[in-house]
């Protein structure tokens, strides 16, 4: 018997795997998406906590980046601790903009300070409109590109990338900080007293604006994850995360996966960049510090990998349960943090996500007294031949 | 006289002094079923990692189809037509049986292809009647995690089809198997020997038999003899290094 032989002889089961129809999330994802941007500010409102809208605003964005967390560490296994450089990137670009709405003739106020007299030329594009808002997603994508590249092309991996991206995120921090006379070194950029479409950027109107974009990001970022990783391509991603070497044999270079993934990843972290500028008023060379990097990771981990939702969940949770905290007792924040990712790590390796398992609905099926999803005995139901059968009754 | 698929000419690879392989000379014929044994340390596994890539030759050099292969990295090689299956099953865990043939049998494995690509018709029955071969339709949809090991050996094997390479390397496809599945996986190669050429490193002598034409013994990283089965056995020098002191092991 050869293996042409047999395998003309068999009819083949050409379903390929179901495609579960994606239009039950496509609608979920929309509902959730108007439900944020007309009733969540109102209910917030009518509560008295109006100032929580901006910080939802600001939370919002912050999911942006931990979706692309997630791409490049829930699915690729690449850990970054270094996406503060892409977020800063994103949010200066866009605060580099705002600061040129002046008068002709005039340059920002900070650069009197250094006695700064003609704008630097790399301020000069920042002029356009159009140019910042490809910017902000097109320059860390980018540098991301080009460092993912160098680092990828030379088999650098596992926590030796990780501490890579942590030194570059230093390399950066440094440079930002230190240079007063180009971008106003620690002091950063402020953006509220800007002016924007004829407003100031704190102005409610504009805020409202970006609330609403930080959800319309969101929720486009998401769809595009959820359409990465739904193909050929996701399922490499996985491959490579398991057994990269094995990837190679197969005849795929993971090189240039790993360039792409990371590249994207970056871009959906300088979108979160600005977005979250604009709604907390300035970006400061704070935005590279290690521990900020490092919570992107945290989130991603609480909320569950590789599942994106529980990325976006994650950064929601972790950050509102950081500002409600930090209210009612300040300094208390980072013990609490500390404590949560232990307890992520020891007890929930799949995040608040990995709660919805298969075995926990059933073990909650049992304790509300609803009969397991089970028609025969278990011995039957679980052998996957007779499954099989049943549902190709005519084999 | 068939055409030789791949030549291996005064292969030396050496670690820090060490050498794995010393001066290998090998040859293999398009379409040829090749055992080889060899004790441990003998450097098989050195052996298939030269030839895919995953090892650079310290001198000599490999020529598969006629192109020395040291410029090309371990993709390239399987692009080529060099298959390789690891002598533990390393399949992709978190995959189903059918998704790991998909990207396996996937014609263009590029960043692009792989992100817009549907997999086309003919792909797809490829992989359903491969999946009917290995013995997983009933299984092709959960995680692979979940197989056996014999189901994980016949996946991997599966996977190597899948990607249609001219030469197969395979590690030890039947460590860990029972007798039954040890003979299915051997009429499964004998199978696909008819198409394809075929390099197998096994240490199960009941299983070498079964399948073995041509046996090539290793020893201490240099060819040691090539013959029948037969002639092997009866080679006193194979004797000594190899096959002899397993049989005193069982006269004791």
């Amino acid at each position: 018997m050869t293996a042409v032989e047999t395998k003309s002889q068999i009819q083949p089961d050409l379903t390929p795997r179901k495609r579960k129809s994606l239009l039950p999330e496509i609608i979920t994802v929309a509902a959730l998406a108007l439900v944020f941007i007309f009733l969540a500010p109102a209910l917030l409102n009518l509560m008295g906590q109006g100032s929580r809208v901006n910080q939802l605003g600001r939370f919002l964005a912050l999911a942006i980046a931990a979706l692309g967390i997630d791409l490049i560490w829930g699915y690729t296994g690449m850990l970054s601790l270094g996406h503060g450089i892409f977020f800063a990137l994103g949010g200066y670009a866009l605060a580099m903009h705002l600061q040129l709405q002046l008068p002709a003739g005039q340059i920002p106020d900070f650069f009197n300070l250094y006695g700064v007299t003609e704008l630097p030329l790399f301020w000069q594009p920042f002029y356009s409109l159009p140019f910042t808002v490809a910017a902000i997603f097109i320059i860390p994508t980018v540098v991301a590109a080009i460092l993912g590249y160098l680092v990828f092309r030379n088999r650098i991996r596992g926590v030796y990338f990780s501490i890579l991206t942590q030194a570059a995120l230093i390399v950066f921090f440094n440079f930002f900080n230190g240079q007063q006379k180009l971008i106003n070194g620690t002091n950063g950029l402020k953006t509220d007293t800007a002016q924007f479409f004829g407003a100031l950027v704190s102005d409610p109107r504009n805020q409202t604006v970006f609330f609403v974009l930080s959800v319309v990001f969101l929720a486009l970022g998401y769809a595009f994850c959820r359409w990465l990783t739904s193909g050929r391509l996701g399922r490499l991603l996985v491959a490579i995360r398991d057994d990269e070497p094995r990837v190679r044999f197969s005849g795929y270079d993971p090189t240039w996966y790993k360039v792409f993934v990371f590249a994207v990843s970056a871009g959906l972290a300088g979108i979160a960049g600005a977005l979250y500028t604009v709604q907390s008023g300035i970006i400061t060379p704070k935005a590279m510090d290690i521990a900020f990097s490092i919570e992107m990771v945290i989130w991603v981990a609480v909320g569950g990998r590789a599942t994106l939702v529980g990325a976006a969940l994650g950064a929601l949770i972790v950050n509102f349960a950081k500002t409600l905290l930090s209210e009612q007792y300040p300094e208390f924040w980072l013990f609490f943090q500390g404590a949560l990712f232990l307890l992520v790590v020891t007890v929930l390796p799949s995040g608040f996500l990995g709660l919805l398992s298969a075995e926990n609905v059933l073990w909650l099926r049992s304790r509300l007294g609803l009969p397991p999803k089970l028609s025969t005995y278990p011995s039957l139901e679980e052998d996957l031949e007779v499954q099989h059968e049943r549902k190709n009754p005519r084999n | 006289m068939s055409e030789k698929i791949l030549e291996i000419e005064n292969l030396t690879v050496s670690f820090d002094g060490f050498k794995a392989i010393n001066n290998l000379n090998f040859s293999m014929n398009a379409g040829e079923l090749r055992v080889v044994i060899g004790p441990n340390g003998a450097g098989k596994t050195t052996f298939m990692d030269v030839i895919t890539g995953k090892t650079k030759p310290t001198t000599g050099q490999v020529t598969f189809k006629g192109k020395n292969l040291r410029p090309y990295a371990e993709h390239q090689i399987a692009r080529m037509g060099i298959g390789r299956k690891f002598q533990t099953p390393r399949v992709y865990q978190k995959l189903t049986p059918r998704e790991n043939l998909e990207l396996s049998c996937a014609a263009s494995k590029n960043v692009f292809a792989s992100l817009l690509g549907r997999p086309a018709a003919g792909e797809r029955r490829t992989i359903a009647g491969l999946l009917e071969t290995i013995g997983l339709v009933p299984k092709a949809d959960i995680l692979a995690e979940l197989l056996s090991h014999g189901e994980k050996q016949r996946l991997e094997i599966g996977m190597l089809v899948a990607q249609s390479p001219d030469l197969l390397l395979v590690d030890e496809p039947v460590a860990g198997l029972t007798d039954e599945e040890t003979e299915n996986v051997g009429s499964l190669l004998l199978a696909l020997a008819e198409s394809h050429s075929i390099m197998v490193i096994e240490h199960d002598m009941e299983f070498v038999r079964q399948i073995a034409r041509k046996v090539t013994v290793l020893h201490q990283g240099t060819v040691l003899c090539e013959g029948t089965m037969d002639e092997i056995q009866n080679d006193p020098k194979v004797i000594e290094v190899y096959l002899g002191t397993e049989e005193t092991e069982h006269v004791e």
